[in-house]
């Protein structure tokens, strides 16, 4: 018996080849001999020379192998015998097990025990292009309706709350406070003081063109204070924070723990997202302040180190720029914000799907929401504070 | 078709986890062909025995030799080598799940051949009738049930023809018809291809059925308390753990 033992595929092709040949003892019966090595990094004849033969002959009704030649194979000499038993199967011929080695037999018999399910394949079917735009339309209706839902949902968690009935650990509270509080210190930081370096810089090029150096610390404070402290913790804290949340979430919708907080009367909404926006909401305003602080001191060291401002007046400058309306505009602003990355967050990760891709994908998709929203609400709240004219 | 050359070989191995050991002087040896079982409770570090052999965890001591070459010794050049032999069915079946059945078997195929497309494709058909899902080369992992996930796990372990293949809980939440037939396909792969299977379990109707050698590990005594065909072990074994456990604690 030839040796039967498959061998390890290599990436090189050793000079190993299979042969093919044919005799025909009577009419009706062909003898296919099989020689050499059938294995998937050998040259092997083309599959269709038995059909050819089968085509040129005709009158063949059956089928049978001589195999003594073989040195060596593995599943491609299964794969070319499949196809012969599919060419024998079509025009009606006999296929004979016979003479193959046995372990080859039983393959056989295992890979043809059990038929292809009816309707199993899936058929890629083309849609029209209005059926794609109407399923696209369908698909976000939807999604706002999901996104609504779940805000609703929020809304009424944030209720019970309010009113002491929420359920949710305590513990987890104050360890997602330190998650997006303390731990998130240094990268804010790193952000705010480095937006505030830059804007005191471009600010300072063009302001030095009529001698009002001075006006960098009214520049930097204003918008450090009203704006872009509290944008720049938002978006700090949509790729730290809210990636976090929807990873979290999401790998517990695969793990189907959120099935079983479900099945034992527990509301996910409460006991998982609502820990997660109230620790976001009560830190996002302290984050802004810190944020504010890290940009005026950026810019104040590009005041002091470089345009020879003094240390006092520059705090001076800025004392006079800023007044309390601003500051509050800052800390709402980073209010909303807060509720909108754990929205985002949180949202993204319960609508996650059953597999590992689907989880990243909420990650991103968490990211983007919040983005986009943080985006939106600096745009909106800058026009209300325009048309209100704080 | 049992010659019986040893395949693998463990010698003295201790598998510990910092300074916490798991297990310690572990020896014993596998055979070419032989369906050897790896067995014992809970927790005792079966699946962790496995990780070592295949390459996923270094022992803390001892070692491990595929056909008289010390895996952890080994260059990496025949480190992957011996890996490339080796088919594993991990417990969940360990699918990639963003790809589809026909794409998980045929990375393997993809990465180490070179094949043309369309004869991995006709390869993959072939691995997925050996298994029983003929036709669902185009599904996603998430879209059948936990059985067939196992037997098209069971197909991308076998994709590259091993030598040797490793099953982790092969029958770990199957139905009793189900398990049995994936023993019976485990039976039939080792008849025809004349792998060598190593099977971490602790399912008492596969034991008997297939195993024909095994090596029983103890969480207790923290290492190997019997070994030899379960079969005998039920018969002859004085080593009141070993029998209450091949007896379900009724004996």
């Amino acid at each position: 018996m030839p040796n039967s033992k498959p061998k390890v595929v290599e990436k090189s092709t050793p000079g190993k080849t299979a042969n093919i040949s044919f005799e025909q003892p009577a009419e009706e019966i062909l003898h296919v001999i099989l020689k050499g090595a059938w294995t998937i990094n050998a040259q092997l004849p083309p599959a269709d020379e038995v059909e050819k033969r089968l085509v040129a002959t005709g009158g063949v009704r059956r089928i049978g192998f001589k195999t003594d030649g073989i040195s060596d194979w593995d599943s491609a000499l299964l794969t070319f015998l499949l196809k012969v038993a599919d060419v024998c199967s079509k025009r009606d011929i006999d296929f004979e097990k016979n003479g193959l080695p046995e372990g080859v037999a039983r393959l056989l018999a295992l890979a043809t025990a059990v038929a292809e399910r009816k309707g199993a394949r899936k058929k890629t079917v083309r849609e029209p292009f209005l059926n794609r735009v109407g399923e696209s339309a369908i698909g976000w209706w939807l999604s706002i309706n999901e996104t609504l839902a779940f805000v609703g949902e929020a809304a009424i968690a944030l209720l019970k709350f309010a009113a002491g009935k929420a359920s949710f650990r305590r513990q987890d509270l104050v360890l997602f406070i330190q998650q997006c509080g303390a731990d998130a210190l240094p990268i804010v930081t790193l952000i705010s003081l480095l937006v505030g370096l830059i804007l005191a810089f471009v600010g300072a090029v063009q302001l030095m063109m009529f001698g009002a150096q001075l006006y960098v610390a009214n520049l930097v404070g204003i918008s450090m204070v009203r704006v872009m402290g509290a944008v720049m913790a938002g978006i700090v804290m949509a790729g730290r924070t809210g990636a976090a949340f929807a990873a979290q979430l999401g790998t517990m919708q695969v793990n189907e723990e959120i099935d079983a907080l479900k099945t034992m009367g527990i509301s996910p909404m409460e006991f998982l997202v609502l820990p997660r926006m109230l620790a976001l909401v009560l830190m996002m305003p302290l984050l802004c302040i810190y944020a504010d602080l890290m940009g005026v001191l950026g810019g104040l060291i590009v005041g002091v180190g470089m345009l020879d401002i003094g240390l006092i007046q520059y705090i001076n400058q800025t004392r006079a720029a800023l007044n309390i309306s601003f500051f509050l505009i800052g800390i709402i602003q980073a209010g909303i914000f807060g509720v909108l990355v754990a929205l985002a967050g949180c949202l993204r990760g319960m609508q996650c799907g059953r597999s590992a891709s689907a989880v990243g994908q909420a990650t991103t998709s968490a990211v983007v929401t919040s983005i986009v929203a943080i985006i939106v609400a600096t745009g909106i709240v800058t026009v209300v504070c325009n048309v209100l004219g704080i | 078709m049992a010659d019986n050359k040893p395949h693998i070989i463990v010698k003295d191995l201790t598998m510990a986890f910092g300074s916490f050991v798991v297990q310690r002087n572990l020896s014993f040896t596998i055979n070419r062909s032989d369906i050897f079982i790896i067995m014992g409770g809970s927790g005792c570090g079966k699946s962790t025995l496995m990780r070592h052999m295949i390459g996923l965890i270094r022992p803390a001591k001892g070692q491990i030799f595929y056909e008289n070459v010390s895996f952890w010794e080994a260059n990496p050049d025949q480190r992957d080598r011996i890996i490339r032999k080796v088919g594993v069915l991990y417990q969940s079946g360990a699918l990639w799940s963003s790809m589809t059945l026909a794409e998980n078997i045929a990375l393997p195929l993809q990465q180490y051949t070179n094949l043309k497309p369309g004869q991995i494709k006709e390869l993959v058909a072939l691995k997925l009738a050996l298994v029983g899902l003929a036709g669902f080369d185009d599904y996603y992992p998430s879209e059948i049930s936990g059985g067939m996930q196992k037997r098209a796990g069971l197909a991308r372990a076998m994709a590259m023809d091993p030598e040797i293949l490793f099953f982790d809980e092969p029958s770990a939440g199957l139905d009793p018809i189900s398990a049995r037939l994936l023993d019976d396909l485990i039976l039939e792969l080792r008849e025809s291809l004349g792998a060598t299977v190593v099977i971490v379990t602790h399912e008492l109707a596969s034991i008997f059925t297939i195993g024909n050698n095994s090596v029983f590990i103890d969480a207790d005594a923290k290492t190997m308390i019997a070994q030899g065909d379960p079969k005998k072990l039920l018969a002859e074994s004085k080593n009141p753990v070993v029998h209450k456990f091949l007896t379900r604690g009724e004996g």
